[in-house]
């Protein structure tokens, strides 16, 4: 079974590297944003197998807060990329978009 | 419980847990070899939430035979809750503003419905929405 845990912690540590790689490639913000939405999954799968190596469920609020949390990031990451876009458009006097009409502000 | 049960959860959720990881390892990779951000996104999405949902499972497995199990197994469920509300919606904001900012790589795309959607009710109402090559 050690051989198990072993395999599970190579996994999730390589998993985090690469998405961290990607993170480091870009090429753009979205990417970024993208990528760390996966290293907080993979830092999420990474404390669940602690907690279930050790029998511990102490550390089950830090899965619960970073869940909530985790998506936070991207989300204001593209509402900042959106609204850059907007403004970089009045500068060159180009149309801005209409507002969206279904429903939500989101881009 | 019985010691022959706790074992045998025990494999079960080792097995839960390998199957989680290799998933969130296929992300990785997958997010490392996609050429643009949506397929990526397709990644990010998928199999990253399936996999953490089978470790919440693998968590849950190993830790019921405890004297709080139902209560983690509460909270486990909570968190697979949350994760899959947000992820979508996460992924939805991001691509809806990669479109309209004009990150996505039209060569790469097989349909492109939303085009033709914004289109049809630009022209209907008149007014200009953005799209990646203009």
């Amino acid at each position: 079974m050690n051989v198990l845990w072993i395999a599970i912690a190579v996994l999730l540590g390589a998993a985090a590297l690469l998405s961290m790689a990607r993170m480091l490639m870009g090429p753009s913000i979205l990417d970024r944003a993208l990528s760390l939405d996966v290293l907080v999954a993979s830092a999420l799968t990474g404390i669940g197998a602690y907690a279930a190596l050790n029998r511990d469920p102490t550390v089950l609020p830090v899965l619960l807060v970073l869940s909530l949390v985790g998506f936070v990031g991207s989300i204001s990451v593209s509402k900042f990329v959106a609204r850059r876009h907007e403004d970089a458009l009045r500068e060159r006097d180009e149309p801005v978009p209409a507002p969206n009409t279904e429903g939500g502000d989101a881009a | 419980m019985s010691d022959a049960l706790t074992a045998v959860l025990d494999w079960v959720a080792v097995l839960c847990l390998l199957a989680g990881a290799m998933l969130s390892f296929v992300a990785s990779v997958g997010l490392i070899r996609f050429p643009d951000l949506l397929s990526r996104m397709h990644t990010a999405a998928k199999p990253q939430v399936l996999g953490l949902l089978l470790v919440l499972v693998g968590i849950g497995l190993r830790l019921l035979p405890e004297e709080t199990g139902i209560f983690t197994v509460g909270t486990l469920a909570v968190v697979g809750l949350f994760q899959v509300i947000t992820v979508p919606v996460a992924a939805h904001i991001a691509a809806r503003v990669g479109y309209r900012t004009g990150r996505i790589d039209e060569d790469l795309l097989v349909a492109d419905e939303l085009f033709d959607r914004l289109e049809s009710e630009d022209r209907a109402t008149g007014t200009r929405r953005y799209r990646a090559s203009e």
